[in-house]
């Protein structure tokens, strides 16, 4: 029990004194897991769309192959990119492994299927609903999937939300091509494991919670900004 | 026209993100740096919070620890990816310079083994006279002991020391012999959680904080030492790797300020490495 008061009274230090450690940790996580929302919204996006419109055999495979790629472990996505970056793998002559951008990348594969798979579902679904009427209208295939895209604007930004939330969360993945060094490739989960691995038990946990604030700010902030857009959009 | 504006600004700040990303990772590549791949033992005591700043604030050079089990450092290092190697798993590490992926290797400096367990010490092991007695009275007792099972300097030594004295904890794996296939601190969590013996270096045990009710059962034995290594990673085999950065490092850590750094690192007030370069 004295753990859990020792954890919060520390995170609650750790945050009011702005530990000029602990910022650089936080902003390399964010910086590191918001690129990976990104890149992987930028792939899986029009993936899951193209494979929510298109009807072509094996269409299901490939469904149900994507759909179980969102249970990747993360372990296993770093053994595979650093397997691939490391100087005696094909990609070694970039000089990228044990650097944030190996991070991004690992997060990048780690969650690209999730978006993938969310997106199909969702966009497959209007796509029912709408095709025989956008074919009524003679409307093109690429501008009924931009309507359905744009009509589902603010259930693809939860989807951007589940994989933040996946990327944030993770270990596996960074820890082995990142390296977790100090200064350079350490974030919020492998710092918590190295204090862990310590027995900086209550250390551990404040850098647990104050994850938890981030993760939970960057919610509300996304939350936020679609209640503005949703207010304006009626006004 | 407003909601398109508030579209806009979602992506825009994504894209600003992963732009700095990219950014910070091309701008840490271009530093003078190079990277140790080095231990569990040697980064949770903190030694290199002490070392690598004194180094660093006199070269100019970056040096950037990756911290695993020796078999890992072992095998990331052969892979060429580091420069430096500095582990403690002598016959591992001559191999390793055999085998043509390491120049030279030297002694840096050598800590040693104990053994911890809980106060009552179920197997009597702090009455033993030897490391070969309390690993008998451990077995026969069948008193929980928490292996490394990672393959690590640690884990070697360890098995060693269960070959010596002629037992084969293995087969009792799972049952009384519980391998974590964790690093040291994560087995000494686990082995204060389930209330087993652990053999750990000296210098994580003084440094560890969850220490629990746990005591230092057995020390002090010769066959006990802990031998550390420092290697500069072969150029002829990974051209790419930073030879001159990482020999000023490794002339560093073995000439008088670095060795005397070395022992000047206290915790608690006791000193956890012993340089000892020739």
């Amino acid at each position: 029990m004295q753990d859990f008061a020792q954890s919060f009274y520390l995170a609650f230090q750790l945050v009011a004194s702005a530990n000029p450690d602990l910022v650089e940790i936080v902003l390399l996580s964010l910086k590191v897991s918001l690129s990976a929302v990104f890149l992987s919204v930028l792939i899986g996006l029009p993936l899951g769309a193209a494979i929510g419109v298109a009807r072509f055999p094996g269409r299901n495979a490939v469904i149900v192959l994507v759909n179980s790629l969102m249970g990747l472990p993360p372990v296993v996505v770093g053994l595979l990119v650093y397997l691939a970056l490391s100087n005696a793998g094909p990609f070694g002559w970039m000089r990228l492994l044990y650097s944030p951008a190996a991070m991004i990348i690992a997060q990048t594969v780690l969650i690209t299927p999730i978006v993938a798979a969310l997106t199909r579902e969702i966009v497959e679904q209007l796509n029912d609903e709408y095709a025989e009427y956008f074919r009524s209208l003679c409307l093109p295939r690429h501008r009924a999937l931009a309507a359905y895209l744009w009509d589902a604007r603010f259930n693809l930004l939860t989807v951007g939300l589940a994989g933040f939330g996946r990327a944030v969360a993770e270990v596996g993945a960074v820890i082995v091509v990142g390296g977790n060094i100090d200064h350079l490739t350490r974030v919020m989960t492998t710092a918590i494991a190295l204090e862990t691995s310590k027995g900086d038990l209550a250390l551990a946990l404040a850098l647990g919670l104050v994850l938890m604030v981030i993760a939970l700010s960057v919610n509300a902030l996304v939350m936020m900004m679609r209640g503005t857009a949703t207010r304006t959009a009626y006004a | 026209m407003l909601r398109r504006k508030a579209g806009k600004l979602v992506w825009g700040a994504a894209a600003a993100f992963a732009l700095g990303g990219v950014l910070v990772g091309v701008a840490h590549a271009q530093d003078e740096s190079i990277i140790v791949q080095s231990t569990t033992s040697t980064a949770n005591s903190g030694l290199y919070d002490h070392l690598l700043p004194i180094f660093e604030e006199k070269t100019g050079i970056k040096v950037n620890v990756v911290a695993v089990g020796t078999g890992q450092a072992i095998k990331n290092a052969s892979n060429g990816d580091g420069d430096v190697l500095l582990v403690h798993a002598k016959p591992a590490e001559e191999k390793f310079v055999a085998d043509g992926f390491g120049v030279e290797r030297f002694d840096v400096m050598y800590n040693d083994f104990i053994f911890v367990g809980p106060p009552a010490d179920p197997a009597g092991v702090k009455d033993a006279g030897s490391v070969s007695e309390a690993l008998e009275k451990i077995a026969g007792a069948e008193a929980p002991f928490a292996s490394r099972g990672d393959d690590s300097g640690t884990h070697k030594k360890e098995i060693s020391l269960w070959k010596t004295a002629g037992i084969d904890p293995t087969e009792a794996s799972g049952s009384w012999y519980r391998e974590t296939g964790s690093g040291m601190g994560a087995t000494l969590n686990a082995a204060v959680g389930m209330g087993a013996y652990a053999m750990t270096d000296r210098g994580t045990w003084i440094s560890f904080k969850n220490k629990g009710d746990y005591e230092i059962v057995l020390e002090g034995h010769d066959n006990l030492f802990n031998q550390y290594g420092v290697i500069l990673v072969n150029p002829e085999k990974h051209p790419h790797v930073k030879a001159e950065a990482g020999q000023s490092f490794i002339d560093w850590i073995l000439g008088d300020e670095g060795q005397d750094a070395i022992a000047d690192y206290k915790l608690d007030g006791q000193q956890l490495f012993f340089p000892n370069a020739k």
